[in-house]
């Protein structure tokens, strides 16, 4: 019988976080950030019917980069578990934070345990009454979580992204400033993106109870356009 | 609570029932006749009515437990989604059960395939689920709704009625449920015109609420002194509205002193 070789645990880590690394920044960018009006969700992704952002609950929304079925099947494991838990007790008990945490051992899980991690990075939103009540938590494909404040980037191209949009957000913007600045920040010095290269959209603070709302390349395009 | 996971081959798809299902929450059949358990809630009359712009959806207030009234303010009309209202009638308690499993199981979907369902897909969910319920029904917890809603790919109002056994029937114009249906269906038939504006389609189901009140002990008709009215809606192409109150008590007193009545 033949003996394995001996990998240290830093090695076999490393490696992994280097492999869903690779794939994470194979993929675009998503930005998303505090405004007056809620939390507004900038993506880029030129297909319109695979969708990297979208609604978990009333005040809850999930973005995703990185593999498509991956990320896409931890949405639907957030519905279920959102909507299961809603329906045992009550709409309001169902919270972001408790999500994250969910979403984090399952990350976690796989990346320690399985072969493969999971080649994503994920945000799990909540839309408060204010500016300040609102909660972004950011997931790496390990499980860390980052409790994030005003915005969140996720992707391959993060850094410069957030270095981009830091600079160009201004103190408390309102939607338009909040897009204008997103859509900026993913484009970059060299390119511009349209509303056909956007996927937008906006958890509205003040909805009576479903807050998520997609915004389509008409209103985008018109929001793009009157601060630009 | 935990994340639920499932292998491919045994993941529930976008059906929140099924999801229940696997979770170990779906509702218990009772095993035996639930009389022995003595008298449950009961609610009565509700009525579905197309109109101009989309469809009018009404019910009375009153449930029954035999011959005692257990709630004068009960809801029987609810949004089902943005679009559809679902309207019940039958043992209060597992229509409850019904109507927020079936709310619930038109936004899960939506959420979890990215659009909503069709308006004739909702009205077959609705069968289903009735249909699922029928044990229960055996024992004595029939409910029979009524499903309406503005099918936004054609433009206009649609109304579903319902059998204890989840048989479906589209109906044309008006569509009533529960013991004071007959009487409320009456006034409805000699009532309606096709393209009613919205105006005379609400006060043509409040007449048809208030007969039915005036024949049926299960039903409740308005009560100015309590303030209690029917629950109207409209759904049209702005979506499902609950109409106020205050207009109700208006429509309400127009109708009792004005020269017809």
């Amino acid at each position: 019988m033949s003996m394995p070789f001996y990998v240290a645990p830093e090695q076999v880590m490393k490696d992994r976080a280097d492999y869903a690394r690779k794939g994470i920044a194979r993929g675009r960018s998503l930005v998303a950030t505090v405004c007056t009006e809620g939390i507004v969700i900038c993506a880029e992704n030129p297909s319109s019917t695979l969708r990297k952002v979208s609604e978990i609950y009333d005040r809850i929304g999930f973005a995703g980069v990185g593999k498509y079925n991956e990320f896409d099947q931890l949405r639907i494991s957030g519905v279920r578990a959102a909507d299961l838990k809603g329906y045992s007790f009550s709409r309001e008990d169902v919270d972001a934070r408790s999500l994250a945490n969910q979403y984090a051992q399952i990350l976690g899980q796989v990346f320690t345990h399985e072969m493969k991690p999971l080649e994503v990075e994920i945000l799990v939103v909540e839309v408060g009454a204010g500016p300040d009540d609102d909660q972004l938590f950011h997931l790496l494909y390990d499980g860390t979580v980052i409790d994030e404040s005003g915005s969140a980037v996720l992707g391959g191209d993060a850094e410069a992204v957030a270095e981009r949009l830091g600079a160009a957000l201004p103190d408390a913007p309102d939607l338009g400033a909040a897009l204008n600045a997103a859509v900026g920040a993913l484009a970059g010095p060299d390119r511009t993106l349209g509303s056909a290269d956007l996927e937008v959209a906006v958890l509205e603070r003040d909805a009576p109870r479903r807050a998520f709302r997609r915004l389509a390349d008409a209103e985008v395009a018109s929001l793009l356009g009157a601060a630009g | 609570m935990h994340i639920p996971t499932f292998s491919t081959s045994d993941d529930p798809g976008p059906d929140f029932a099924n999801l229940l299902r696997t979770q170990g929450l779906s509702p218990a059949v009772p095993e035996g006749p639930v009389a022995a358990a003595g008298a449950i809630p009961h609610g009565t009359t509700v009525v579905a009515i197309r109109y101009a712009d989309g469809v009018v959806m009404a019910g009375d207030r009153r449930a029954t437990s035999g011959n005692f009234i257990s709630h004068r303010s009960i809801e029987k009309v609810f949004p089902a989604d943005r679009w559809s209202g679902v309207a019940i009638a039958g043992a209060a308690g597992p229509a409850m059960e019904m109507v927020k499993l079936f709310q619930l199981q038109l936004e899960h979907y939506e959420k979890v395939e990215g659009q909503a369902l069709s308006l004739e897909g909702k009205a077959n969910q609705l069968s289903q689920m009735v249909r699922n319920h029928l044990p229960a029904a055996m024992q004595g917890l029939a409910v029979v709704p009524l499903f309406a809603g503005y099918d936004t790919r054609r433009g206009v109002g649609r109304l579903f009625q319902y059998d204890v056994t989840g048989g479906r029937y589209e109906e044309n114009d008006y569509a009533t449920s529960g013991s004071g249906g007959l009487h409320a269906a009456t006034v409805v038939k000699l009532g309606f015109a096709d393209g009613l504006d919205r105006a005379a389609t609400v006060d043509l189901a409040l007449k048809a609420l208030m007969t039915a009140a005036d024949e049926d002990s299960a039903t409740g008709g308005p009560d100015p002194v309590r303030g209690i009215w029917p629950v109207i809606a409209t759904i049209d192409a702005d979506g499902f509205t609950r109409l106020a109150d205050t207009e109700l008590a208006e429509r309400f007193a127009a109708l009792t002193e004005g020269p017809n009545a």
